[in-house]
């Protein structure tokens, strides 16, 4: 049951790899063309040099034939030229498929990953937040690899293979009956020997992509946090641990390595049977007059040729099993449900006046744990309004909703009038200026980085924003001033450099309503001060929300929400919060408490 | 690629033994084209039945001693390869525990992570085909050569001819290839980090709407991977037909010389299919070859890419450990113990780039609570980070109890401090796990009395579990403040001689944050303390406060001492207590 289940999963699969393949059908075809071809002229090739070896015979001893020498040596001539056209044209055929097989495969999984990519860019972050994004990272990149490994071995070896075997199977019954049962007879035992290792290895093999999925694992969390290992005088004991897994590694990787490497010496000997069995009974038939020497000759190397793509195939099988295990994973994450796309009449968001309302609305990220539950709101035009609360309560989740990261689960939320969900999610987004606590930047030069919100600012507008953020000062202090490139996750800049950088972002764009979600947590409070003054400046007239954990910071913002555990429990300006002696005045006055 | 191969030196026995035993078996594969030639020539040509079977015996007799050879080289070849890979591994990882810090940020982690996990692989599996194959290939080529040379020496000279020619499309399309495989494997790099970019910044590219350029930027990155596999590919695809055509060039040779041998009464018949068999012996050899080329050409790609590791001497030196160690314990119960002094240190990150810090000279004398203060980027970490050398300074010399920092031991060094970073960073296993790593003898009172300084006693008792409440993969399954306080008790547990608290309890709210500081002041013993902060309600009551403008000691003091003189503690003090100015006053 469990069996047909993987089956019908992998058929699925392989019908979802064809679909990809369609598109290059007629490379395809020309593929196997190529394929048939020079899998036939190859085996054509030992016929030829069987009459070669026939016509020597006759030039050893011409008596046999009544021709002269001469006549003789004019047909080996022909043969042989036959022969280099043969060769040839199979030389041409295999460079053909060759490069026919890699545009194949290079086009397709580029197709895939572009289409993997693409869906990314849309899965709704419920579903982002909620996988570890390294898991999503190997599927693109190391499955589609596996995958186009397997793809690529498999189309070569399996199908020329099976030409092979029908092939050689037809040329031997056109020479020779007798000799060609015994050769089918034989092989299946090395299919059978290879199959029977293949099985027995299979579990070996799991256990070693185990373990190593448990060393990579270590690897991942170590590396990645040497500071603190190295801090702590670890690195023996970690060494310790990462040789424990080693040793244990060794020893499966060794067993797996060995036993399956046992298919091709066991597969070997069974063709060297066969082989023997078809000089045997062919030197016998040779003796009883019914086949010569020349044919002898072919049928030993056909021999050769016959058993090998057995022990391939075996091997193909494996591979291809792993690259569909591989496509299906990446498959999955092309298949995820993508956020809902924008309705066909969504509004697009133009002159934000900045008029935003909340109305009963209920948000939980997980079914049965209510976070957001009848929460209400309005916010008139160029109004400030400032989020605070303990840790959890939800702060960070209204921004999602704001920006629709994230879908509410009852209630609306609109922007000027329009439900978010009537609104195209660029529009909507754009409208916002976003700085966030997790600061984020991307690979390239800082300039690049800048210009993110408006690809097209002229220098003096990218200065003037950088003025304003006080990031100039230090930009103009790296070596190569904005021109300067910046490593993964913003390299060797300090966490409060980066954070300037996010919002001088957001000062070069200059969006009709802002979000600042601990915007300026990692700057010290002197550079928080001068920045406040800009983003005073930026505020006015614009609707903005303000989380921050420092109260110093909020003390002017027009309405102030106390929020906690998904309500919002107080809410005025800093002076009558203050008066009413609730939980803002409390969290307001521990700020401040000296021990 | 070639100095990694020292980790086989444990293998000597295997690496020597496993291509023998491959050779022992192809030299009875080598003989059979010959025993097929005497069965025509004898067995066919007398008519003689029994000496056939007899040479058909011989033949499967030979096929078994073949297999049993090759069994035996296939072991020893994957216990070459496996014990290879595994030392590879350890020493790798060992090595990248070494990197100092700036070598860390440099590389970058993910590309180090790919190369212990994806590039050992590959290179392990290139050795294990050396070792079975790679001698084993040229063997056949040459000693079919030789063996067609005892057939006959002029139609031998053919395979003279050919096996040249072969060896310089292999190794030319090799050689060609390899740099190739090198720019496919950076190519991967490149799609796997912006993919990475895109996963951890999909806020900010979304909230910019900027789906549609990164699309645009993945494709242009793809595109150039594709190109790139596509040349690769395209080269590597002109292995076969080339070979073939050699080869088979040779064969038609070899019949047409044949020929005339054996017009000339030198040769037999069943001399010149021998001939042919060793010929065939070649091609079957080769295309086995080409198969596998593409595995070592991959294999070398990474063994180079692992060896540019190797190359990053290892971080920091430890030159005079071993006397400094001696001189230490001397120290160690003297009245420089516990002191921390910076005599004139500057420091700089990049060799040519900006100082990050500039003559910093003071001294903390044991039992003293020192705050650190600043504005971004003014040098706070990078101050207290040289005391337990994380890096290494440009001018002047860092004193821990009296004596420079380079000439302890790291590990002695680094026994003497615990530090919490600014990013709390927890590891998988239980919360008891974690906080051992700061004394793995500590007993579960140590534990407690660590947990309670850290304000992290009251969460940890409402776990489940207590102390064996599991700790997922960096912590995930904790909120920031847990963390943090958390990191705090792992390197209380440690109770060491001095600890510093890099800006570490930014997660903690203001009440939390005031009992943390009392609780760690009445700590028993007496630990000097380092304080980084961006509040200046945490530093108040610091014996002494040093404040860091742009990598320069802007004032030093106690707090009423700089908020009297200092002009930028003012400000940063001001800038936070404005409100309560005229309290205080």
């Amino acid at each position: 049951m469990k069996g047909d289940n993987r089956n019908t999963k992998q058929k699925e699969t392989l019908i979802k790899v064809l679909r990809y393949i369609k598109p290059y059908g007629f490379l395809m075809t020309l593929t196997i063309l190529m394929a048939v071809i020079s899998v036939v002229l190859t085996l054509y090739l030992p016929i030829l040099t069987g009459d070669a070896v026939d016509r020597i015979a006759y030039i050893f001893d011409p008596s046999e034939l009544s021709v002269d020498v001469t006549m003789i040596w004019a047909g080996l001539f022909g043969i042989l030229k036959k022969m280099a056209v043969v060769v040839a044209l199979t030389a041409i055929a295999q460079w053909i498929m060759n490069i026919c097989n890699n545009q194949l495969v290079y086009n397709i999984i580029q197709d895939i990953r572009k289409k993997a990519f693409r869906r990314i860019e849309e899965l709704p972050l419920k579903y982002l937040d909620a996988h570890a994004h390294g898991d999503i990272v190997s599927r693109v990149v190391a499955d589609v690899d596996q995958f186009a490994d397997g793809l690529l071995i498999g189309f070569t070896q399996l199908f020329t293979g099976v030409v092979t075997i029908l092939g050689t199977l037809g040329f031997m019954l056109s020479v020779n009956v007798g000799i060609t049962a015994v050769v089918v007879i034989i092989t299946p035992v090395s299919l059978f020997v290879a199959s029977f290792i293949a099985k027995k290895t299979f579990r070996m093999f799991k256990l070693q992509s185990e373990t190593r999925g448990e060393q990579t694992a270590l690897i991942n969390e170590m590396i990645g946090n040497q500071k603190v290992v190295q801090s702590f005088n670890r690195e023996g004991k970690i060494l310790e641990k990462f040789d424990e897994i080693n040793g244990r590694l060794e020893k499966c990787s060794l067993r797996a390595i060995f036993f399956s490497s046992l298919t091709n010496p066991c597969t070997r000997f069974v063709n060297s049977v066969v082989y023997t069995g078809v000089g045997l009974t062919g030197a016998f038939a040779v003796l009883g007059g019914r086949l010569s020497v020349g044919q002898l000759t072919c049928f030993l190397s056909y021999a050769n040729q016959y058993t090998k793509p057995f022990n391939e195939i075996s091997g193909v099988i494996t591979e291809l099993q792993n690259a569909l295990a591989c496509a299906a994973r990446i498959f999955e994450l092309i298949e995820e449900e993508a956020q809902v796309p924008d309705k066909a009449d969504a509004v697009v968001l133009k002159d934000v006046k900045g008029n935003v309302q909340l109305k009963d609305v209920s948000f939980s990220y997980v079914p049965d744990k209510k976070l957001i539950e009848n929460l209400n709101l309005k916010v008139e035009p160029g109004q400030r309004i400032a989020i605070v609360g303990p840790t959890g309560c939800g702060k960070t989740t209204i921004i999602n909703l704001l920006m629709r990261f994230y879908d509410v689960d009852e209630g609306s939320i609109s922007v000027d009038g329009n439900g978010v969900r009537n609104i195209t999610r660029k529009s909507l987004r754009t409208s916002y200026g976003m700085v966030l606590q997790d600061t984020w930047l991307k690979r390239g030069t800082i300039w690049d980085n800048i210009v993110v919100g408006k690809p097209d600012a002229t220098k003096e507008e990218v200065v003037a924003a950088a003025k304003a953020s006080h990031a100039h000062s230090f930009i103009k202090r790296l070596p190569n001033g904005y021109e300067t490139v910046i490593g993964e996750d913003g390299g060797s800049l300090s966490g409060g450099q980066k954070q300037l950088l996010c919002i001088t972002r957001v000062m070069l764009s200059l969006p009709p309503m802002l979000i600042l979600d601990e915007a300026t947590s990692s700057i010290d409070t002197r550079t928080e001060i001068r920045i406040q003054k800009a983003f005073a400046t930026m505020m006015e007239g614009r609707t903005s929300f303000i989380v921050a954990h420092r109260l110093s910071t909020i003390q002017n913002a027009d309405v102030i929400l106390v929020m906690k555990d998904g309500h919002i429990i107080e809410q005025g300006s800093h002076r009558e919060l203050l008066a009413k002696k609730g939980f803002y005045a409390q969290l307001y006055n521990s700020q401040f408490a000296i021990a | 690629m070639g100095k990694l191969l020292v980790y086989l030196k444990d293998y000597k026995k295997e690496s020597v033994l496993g291509p023998l035993f491959k050779l022992l078996e192809a030299s009875f594969e080598l003989v059979v084209p010959l025993l097929v030639a005497s069965m025509i020539d004898v067995g066919i040509a007398n008519g003689d039945k029994s000496y056939i079977i007899k040479m058909c015996v011989v033949m499967t007799a030979f096929g078994l001693i073949g297999l049993i050879c090759s069994v035996t080289a296939q072991y020893f070849a994957a216990r070459a390869a496996v014990g290879f890979a595994t030392r590879l591994r350890h020493e790798l990882f060992a090595h990248i525990q070494r990197l100092s810090f700036s070598q860390m940020d440099r590389e970058g982690t993910s590309t180090l992570i790919t190369r212990m996990t994806s590039d050992i692989n590959q290179v392990q599996s290139g050795v294990n085909l050396v070792l079975r194959l790679f001698l084993r290939s040229p063997f056949i080529v040459f000693g079919a050569m030789i063996m067609a040379f005892t057939v006959d020496v002029k139609a031998a000279l053919i395979f003279v001819v050919v096996i040249p020619v072969l060896s310089i499309i292999v190794f030319g399309i090799m050689l060609v290839s390899i740099p190739l495989f090198k720019k496919v494997q950076s190519g991967l790099d490149g799609v796997l980090g912006i993919t990475r970019e895109n996963l951890t910044g999909v806020r900010v590219i979304r909230a910019f709407g900027e789906e549609e350029e990164e699309i645009q930027k993945f494709d242009k990155e793809t595109d150039a991977l594709k190109r790139m596999q596509m040349l690769a590919g395209r080269i590597s695809a002109l292995m076969n037909p080339l070979t073939y055509v050699v080869i088979n060039g040779g064969l038609i040779a070899l019949i047409y010389v044949g020929a005339l041998r054996v017009e000339a009464g030198i040769l037999s018949q069943g001399q010149v299919v021998a001939l042919v068999n060793y010929m065939s012996q070649i091609l079957v050899e080769l295309i086995k070859l080409a198969n596998l080329i593409i595995t070592v050409t991959k294999a070398v790609a990474c063994g180079n890419r692992i060896e540019s590791i190797f190359e990053i001497p290892a971080g920091l030196e430890e030159v005079g450990a071993a006397q400094g160690e001696g001189k230490s314990r001397i120290n160690g119960g003297g009245e420089e113990r516990g002191t921390v002094e910076f005599d004139h240190v500057s420091l700089r990150y990049h060799s040519g780039g900006e100082e990050a810090l500039t003559d910093i000279h003071f001294k903390a004398q044991r039992g003293d609570t020192i705050g650190v203060i600043g504005g971004t980027g003014s040098g706070k970490s990078s101050l207290v980070n040289l005391i337990p050398r994380f890096y290494d300074i440009e001018k002047g010399s860092v004193k821990v109890d009296g004596m420079d920092v380079r000439e302890y031991s790291l590990a002695g060094l680094r026994d003497k401090i615990g530090i919490v970073m600014q990013k709390a960073v927890l590891f998988e296993g239980t919360i008891r796990d974690n906080l051992l790593w700061g004394n793995e003898n500590a007993s579960e009172d140590e534990l407690w009395e660590a947990l309670r300084t850290a304000q992290a006693e009251e969460f940890v008792l409402q776990k489940e579990k207590k102390l064996d409440e599991r700790v997922e993969q960096e912590g995930r399954n904790l909120s920031g403040g847990q963390k943090q306080r958390l990191s705090i008790a792992r390197a209380l547990v440690k109770k060491p001689e001095i600890l510093i608290l890099d800006d570490s309890a930014s997660a903690l709210d203001y009440a939390t944050d005031a009992a943390l500081r009392k609780s760690i002041k009445e700590m028993p013993g007496e630990t000097t303390v380092f304080i980084v902060s961006q509040r200046a309600s945490s530093l108040l009551h610091a014996d002494t406060i040093i404040v860091l403008d742009d990598g320069n000691v802007a004032g030093m003091g106690t707090h009423q001492e700089l908020l009297k003189d200092c002009q930028v503690y003012q400000e940063i003090y001001y800038s936070q207590f404005e409100k309560k100015e005229g309290a205080q006053a």
